[in-house]
């Protein structure tokens, strides 16, 4: 029998909701480390990947939810190349943000989950990135990213754009609204 | 040959010299690129962390644009590229469901893949009037541009070499180095200076240490990461790298004589004359 073939009807519920999300199967990682040995951000994590994904086998919905390790992740996806159980990783790490954000769990990096509300929120109405806009960002999260300076040596130097340059504005927000009634799905 | 082609926001800002040298060097294979018409963001990294459906229709709205003329789409952002393709595999692979009529009709070029294939280069070999010899060069793929391989089709995502092969082809020399595939941070760039410098420093570091003139990048975000934050990783290290961080599409106008590659160059951090001029590249 295909040890894949299924989702466990046992399972916690927190790897089953990530199962009908991502359609990964955490249940086949049997801790070989591969994925936290070659993670770039490894340095910084406070569960390392193979533990989160431990954790998520214990249905310890909490500290996988609030832990930075899943806004720290850059999704270079090396570790979900790597995984010899075709786990992709990378994309769990996207489905376990994507629960904290809507069950608006505790964040494990503030800054991180602020940055990418921000960043939706502002593309929303501007269409295209607007880096200018970015300060807004800076100013909310207590200006640590040197983000002003940076952005005058970008705007002397012609890499900062002070338009966002699209005008179809109200067509494009409700593409956001369809996505927020989940009519699609 | 002509392309649909999908600049994206990073090349319409922090990485300008990008979109020019892409349009640049394409005018002078006689390659034709037709602009998307009212374009949007791709959604990025902040779509695919906080909802996985917007991060689908965010892209897909640009592909159900580009299906509209039977050209392919020529993309040459990383980040843009890898969402374009994600949305394609969700819609074509799992049936996703989306909220406008999008076919997944449309070929999606990845500019890197592209314009580093044999048939590009040969053109591009026909046309150098200033082979880049002497130049030392360490390429710089990052990750998008190679994983996940299930979207990119890329075979050697450990070790790539295909932009190896272009700067080659230019004359100059590509050492071999270990960082090729790390990750620079990405957007942490802006929310957590602090560890981004970190990994940035390190490839930084490895590429002087190898010996390399300059780094060759090939994604908007890795060299806008390299280039732009240099100055705060030597403040950091205590040293000074002083490296400078060039797109291939630069390096290959260069070798052309694309009367436009001084102004793109000057648009960098990492003030790349000097060396240039040091090796008789550039007046």
């Amino acid at each position: 029998m295909d040890a894949r073939g299924q989702a466990p009807n046992n399972s916690t519920p927190l790897l089953s909701e990530i199962y009908k999300e991502s359609g990964e199967k955490i249940q086949n990682c049997f801790q070989c480390q591969k994925c936290s040995a070659g993670c770039p951000l490894n340095f910084a994590m406070d569960i390392l990947p193979n533990q989160l994904f431990r954790h998520i086998q214990y249905g310890h919905r909490d500290k996988v939810l609030s832990s930075n390790t899943i806004w720290l992740c850059a999704s270079c996806h090396t570790c979900s190349t790597r995984c010899p159980n075709d786990i992709d990783i990378a994309k769990v790490m996207d489905t376990l943000r994507a629960i904290a954000h809507r069950t608006r769990a505790e964040s494990g990096d503030k800054n991180i989950s602020l940055f990418h509300k921000f960043f939706l929120s502002l593309t929303k109405y501007t269409g295209r990135t607007w880096e200018p806009g970015f300060a807004l960002y800076e100013l909310k999260s207590g200006g640590l990213g040197g983000f002003m300076g940076w952005g005058l040596k970008a705007f002397l130097r012609g890499r900062m754009g002070l338009f966002p340059g699209f005008k179809g504005g109200a067509a494009f927000r409700n593409l956001f609204k369809e996505v927020g009634k989940g009519g699609a799905r | 040959m002509e392309f649909s082609y999908f600049p994206g926001c990073s090349l319409h800002g922090t990485s300008k010299e990008f979109d020019e040298s892409v349009r640049g060097v394409t005018a002078q294979l006689g390659i034709k690129l037709h602009e998307l018409d009212d374009w949007t963001c791709c959604g990025a990294t902040s779509a695919h962390s906080l909802d996985e459906q917007l991060a689908i229709e965010m892209p897909a709205r640009n592909l159900a644009i580009a299906e509209r003329s039977d050209r392919d789409l020529l993309v040459p952002c990383a980040n843009c590229y890898s969402r374009f393709k994600a949305a394609e595999y969700a819609v074509k692979e799992h049936d996703r469901k989306i909220s406008f009529p999008y076919e997944g009709k449309v070929a999606i070029r990845f500019a890197m893949d592209y314009l580093c294939d044999k048939p590009v280069v040969e053109e591009v070999k026909k046309r150098i009037v200033k082979p880049l010899t002497g130049l030392k060069a360490v390429c710089y793929y990052g990750c998008l541009p190679v994983r996940p391989p299930r979207l990119t089709g890329i075979k050697n995502y450990e070790n790539p070499t295909h932009m190896d092969g272009i700067v080659k082809a230019l004359g100059a020399e590509a050492l071999q180095w270990s960082y090729k595939t790390d990750c620079c941070g990405a957007s942490l760039m802006f929310t957590r200076l602090d560890i981004f410098k970190k990994l940035t420093g390190k490839i930084l570091v490895e590429a002087v240490k190898t010996g390399a003139d300059c780094v060759v990048a090939g994604c908007s975000m890795c060299q806008m990461n390299l280039d732009t934050r240099q100055e705060d990783i030597e403040k950091d290290l205590g040293r000074k790298l002083g490296i400078p961080v060039l797109y291939y599409t630069e390096l290959m106008g260069l070798a052309m004589g694309h009367p436009d590659t001084g102004k793109w160059l000057k648009r960098h951090f990492i003030d790349p004359f000097p060396m240039l001029k040091a090796k008789g590249l550039i007046q």
